[in-house]
């Protein structure tokens, strides 16, 4: 049922969240969501970075490139504060979708 | 390891990138595949796989070039997605409801082109009625300050426009201290000889100013230089554009020439520009001091003379009145006898070239705004019904959090491009159709070759195109925005239908409202016109032909006797032409066609000290062949026979208002009246009154009482009678053998402006005529679209409701209430609607009653008959639906869910 659309519009609001509480790099991103939705959501690099770079550009995620000793350097992303403020509006605004659904037809988001 | 790196490169080589920025995402790319093919490899696939699989990913739908593409891009349209800041977005997001909004359409052509046809007709209308309102009200005259222009009369006292004699008009112009310059005028008729056939050309006979107070530079030579225009001067003459043309091939070496005028020689010495348009059709100008008319000099002549004047800057038209009735003030206290009791009229130039036609104009404009007004709520209709279709669309998007702004722009956005385009096309529409309107209709519109597109009718057009995109868009905008998710979720896609349906029927009841208001309106105007036609006008206009005479120019300066004897035998030879049944030639006024009054008192009373005090009638000096030609009945005594003439007793016949008015009750007839300088005249009959002025306004017109001199007794002139003829069969059959017979007699002699009675009273009606046509359009196009309207609304709810319908039926419904119910349902819109329309034409075709005639502008009758017309249509246009109804199949119908 969900189209591109909605998947897209979703993807960025699950990047936003997975970002909220400490910077990840890209892949850690598509691992933890395709982990946390038990398979069911699957972002690859194709579709992954393109989204990563709009939400940078958009200023609600910013990108740095950070090395650590041993390691190749890595670009991490970190939830702005405009970001923060994006995240909430969607978080609510699914919420009452989600609502709408369950009232509708019976399903339970929780 | 796989050399990611370059794989990736590969894939960016398209997109230009700035290697800098193009190194980044090769490098954080390139890190992620590793890390995959890492993990896969742990997860246990061969390294040819993971290969493989990473590669899959790389290249999954070709996204990653796309997407990036749509990203990298440096100034990139937003998408509107979950809470974005949308103040930042609008520009961008206007521009994505637009590509969005053609997209939209052109998927649906038909639908689109429907909307977009009604829609143009609509603007199309209201710009070309636009444009008439503008050339003719709005814009300033074509002059140099034009404000600054205004006519003058000489005001009498129950009279404003009266004519200015000249000798007044000389010492006008001499003491006024308002003007700047002031000019007089009239218009004349002259045989134009030499150039090929003889021909009667129209003249004005001007002052030497008149030119320099319009601000007119000649297209060719000069216009009069000052003292030109007295008696005297050398004979010159101005020529129009046209007549340049049509004589002289508008060849340059025009002004090294000279044309024939009646009997005299004028130089040409310029040539006045095509595009003068007051007194359009004048072919020549003559300074007026060639004309040798003793009345010229007499202060109580009038002649048809008429002043046009320009006002100093910053002098208001009160002053420059007040100025003027000073000098005419001092000239009654030095010539009592003819002046006492006269003034000054002064107008605005522009007012009186526009005249009473404002009022019907904005009238039209108002009745076409209906129009547009009606094609408005149809268009808005059909957006209703096809924003039902898109509720999945619209709930989609509502879900991913577009707000109702949003939503409702997006909807309005749509419609605007939809007014907009059907506004280009309208605007084409309008340029094409008000010329060919003005040539087509008949009328009388003045400034008309004024007419035409300019920057305030594009403005309007860009304003009511966008109006019309809000006004269309606005309901089914509103109704979009408001979609609540569980509602369009909980219904699968279909929409609470009572809801659009009470919209849509309220829609349809305005539209029903609209239309009874101009049906009403075009009703009442085709009563009035019909009842006009049946006016009598106490004459029989039927068969009758008027043309001018004016004998070779040789007859100048023949003494009145030989004029009237050629006359007189002219006469008898065209009341002798086959198909002639009576002739008679005339002078003075003419029914419907031109007027001409005189001073006179009763004999057996005192004469009056000022020519003010006097009594005046229409004179008319006729034939004995008038009565029979025209067909105006004497009411008692005699008319005039052929021993009326210069030998006998001076005699006059009155008319019934005349009659009634100086005798009241005692028999006129014998009773005897006297003119200034003359026998006293003797009444020997009365005939029937005839409307003069007009067949609808003729009782407003203060001068009734009609007099009647033998042709025969009066001085007449050799040029410009009139002719008169009754025939057999068509009014115009006889005229080529009149011509004849006109033409045999001298060759010089010319025939101007033939014209049937009839004619004459249909130019009297053009005005009425052309409103009627207009509005008739107007309330049939309105009657279309508002019956559409309802067929379709109609049609749309029967779909909707094809499912309850189906259940009714299953249930044991006759199919007789399955079309009840849906008549019922159409039928209540519609009346609704028929009486809130009666309701509003109650208040406003008062605005209407001006132009009415015979009929209230509360008529029942016509209110009456188009209730039950638009009733009747609106019962059509639901039964077709209705019908579809009964024929649905219960079990198809609940299988359709």
């Amino acid at each position: 049922m969900l189209d591109n659309e909605v998947k897209r519009g979703s993807t960025e609001m699950l990047i936003l969240a997975l970002v909220e509480d400490r910077p990840r790099h890209g892949y850690e991103i598509a691992k933890l969501i395709e982990q946390r939705s038990d398979g069911v959501l699957q972002f690859h690099v194709a579709s992954l970075y393109p989204l990563l770079y709009r939400l940078e550009k958009r200023g609600l995620i910013k990108g740095r490139w950070v090395e650590k000793a041993g390691q190749r350097r890595r670009r991490f992303y970190k939830l702005t504060a405009a970001g923060q403020k994006i995240l909430a509006q969607q978080r609510q605004t699914w919420k009452d979708f989600f609502f709408a659904l369950d009232r509708v037809a019976g399903i339970n988001p929780v | 390891m796989p050399e990611w790196q370059e794989e990736i490169r590969q894939r960016l080589a398209g997109l230009n990138l700035a290697p800098e920025r193009e190194a980044e995402i090769v490098e954080e790319l390139s890190q992620h595949l590793e890390d995959r093919y890492e993990d896969l490899l742990a997860q246990g696939n061969t390294s040819e796989a993971a290969f493989q699989i990473s590669l899959t990913e790389l290249n999954e739908s070709e996204l990653l070039v796309r997407e990036l593409r749509r990203v990298e891009r440096r100034f990139e349209p937003e998408p509107i997605i979950f809470g974005a800041n949308r103040r930042s977005n609008m520009i961008s997001g206007v521009w994505q409801d637009l590509r969005y909004g053609v997209r939209a359409l052109l998927k649906n052509p038909a639908f689109s082109t429907v909307v977009v046809l009604t829609l143009a007709l609509g603007i199309g209308a209201n710009t070309a009625l636009f444009s008439v309102v503008n050339g003719v009200l709005l814009n300033p005259l074509p002059f140099p300050q034009p404000d600054q222009l205004v006519t003058l009369d000489q005001s009498k006292p129950n009279f404003d426009m009266g004519a200015i004699p000249y000798p007044n008009f000389r010492d006008l112009q001499k003491e006024n201290r308002t003007f700047s310059s002031m000019a007089i005028s009239r218009g004349f008729g002259f045989s134009l000889l030499g150039a090929g056939e003889a021909e009667r050309v129209s003249a004005r006979l001007i002052s030497a100013d008149f030119f320099t107070v319009l601000d007119i530079k000649p297209a060719l030579g000069r216009t009069l230089a000052p003292g030109e225009d007295e008696p005297g001067a050398g004979p010159v003459v101005l020529i129009s554009a046209d007549l340049w043309q049509r004589k002289f091939g508008a060849a340059e070496d025009v002004l090294s020439k000279s044309l024939t005028l009646d009997d005299k020689t004028y130089s040409i010495v310029g040539v006045i520009p095509a595009n003068f348009s007051l007194f359009r059709g004048t072919d020549v100008y003559v300074p007026i001091g060639q004309w040798n008319s003793p009345a010229l000099q007499r202060r109580g002549a009038g002649l048809g003379l008429h002043g046009i004047g320009r006002i100093k800057p910053g002098v208001t038209i009160d002053q420059a009145q007040a100025d003027l009735n000073g000098v005419m003030g001092r000239l009654a206290e030095t010539y009592p006898d003819t002046n006492r009791g006269n003034g000054s009229k002064v107008s605005s130039l522009k007012e009186r070239l526009i005249g009473g036609i404002g009022p019907t104009l904005w009238i039209l404009l108002g009745a076409v705004g209906f129009v547009l007004l009606i094609a408005c709520v149809n268009v808005s209709n059909l957006l209703l019904a096809r924003s039902t279709g898109r509720t999945r669309e619209f709930a989609i998007r509502a879900a991913l959090g577009a707000g109702r702004w949003r939503l409702l722009r997006q909807s309005l956005t749509e419609s605007m491009l939809l007014a907009l385009t059907g506004g280009v096309l309208g605007l084409i529409l309008a340029g094409w159709g008000t010329r060919t309107a003005l040539a087509v209709l008949p009328t009388t519109l003045p400034r008309a070759t004024e007419v035409g597109l300019d920057a305030r009718v594009l403005v309007f057009t860009v304003v009511i195109s966008l109006l019309t995109g809000i006004l269309s868009g606005l309901a089914p905008a509103l109704k979009t925005a408001r979609w609540r998710l569980s509602e369009t979720l909980k219904e699968g896609g279909r929409v609470a239908s009572s809801a659009r349906g009470r919209a849509q029927g309220i829609l349809v009841a305005v539209e029903m409202a609209l239309a009874v208001v101009l049906l009403v309106g075009a009703g009442l105007m085709i009563r009035s016109l019909n009842a006009l036609w049946n006016v009598d006008p106490g004459f029989r206009s039927d068969n009758v032909l008027t043309f001018g005479l004016s004998l070779s120019p040789s007859m100048k300066t023949a003494t009145s006797e030989a004029v009237h004897a050629n006359l007189r035998a002219l006469s008898d030879q065209i009341a002798t032409s086959p198909g002639v049944q009576a002739v008679s030639f005339s002078a003075g006024a003419i029914p419907l066609a031109g007027e001409d009054d005189l001073f006179f008192w009763l004999d057996d009373q005192p004469k009056p000290a000022s020519q003010s005090e006097m009594k005046m009638a229409l004179v008319y000096r006729v034939e004995p062949g008038y009565l029979p030609a025209m067909g105006i009945p004497l009411k008692h005594g005699r008319f005039f026979t052929a021993q009326d003439d210069e030998r006998s007793q001076a005699v006059v016949v009155i008319d019934e208002v005349f009659a009634h008015k100086y005798f009241g009750d005692t028999d006129p007839v014998g009773k005897r009246i006297r003119q200034d300088g003359q026998d006293a005249q003797q009444i020997v009959g009365v005939v029937g009154h005839v409307k003069q002025w007009s067949l609808a306004a003729d009782e407003e017109q203060s001068l009734q009482a009609q007099l009647y001199e033998p042709f025969r007794q009066v001085g007449v002139s050799w040029a410009g009678v009139g002719v008169l003829v009754r025939s057999e069969g068509s009014a115009s059959a006889p005229f080529d053998s009149i011509r004849r017979v006109v033409q045999n007699h001298n060759k010089q002699n010319v025939i101007s402006r033939p014209q049937t009675m009839n004619d004459l009273i249909a130019t009297s009606l053009a005005e009425r005529q052309f409103s009627m046509i207009l509005l008739d359009a107007f309330a049939v196009v309105a009657l279309l679209l508002a019956s559409l309207g309802l067929y379709g609304v109609i049609s749309y709810l029967v779909g909707q409701r094809t499912h309850e319908l189906g259940i009714r039926l299953a249930l044991g419904a006759q199919r007789r209430d399955v079309l009840r119910l849906v008549l019922k349902h159409g039928m209540k819109m519609a009346l609704a609607g028929v009486s809130l329309g009666l309701v509003a034409a109650l208040g406003l075709t008062r605005l209407l009653s001006k132009m009415l005639y015979g009929v209230s502008a509360t008529d029942p009758m016509t209110f009456a008959v188009i209730a039950f017309l638009l009733t009747t249509v609106a019962l059509l246009a639901c039964i077709v639906p209705a019908r579809r109804a009964t024929k649905v199949d219960p079990l198809i119908a609940l299988r359709y869910e």
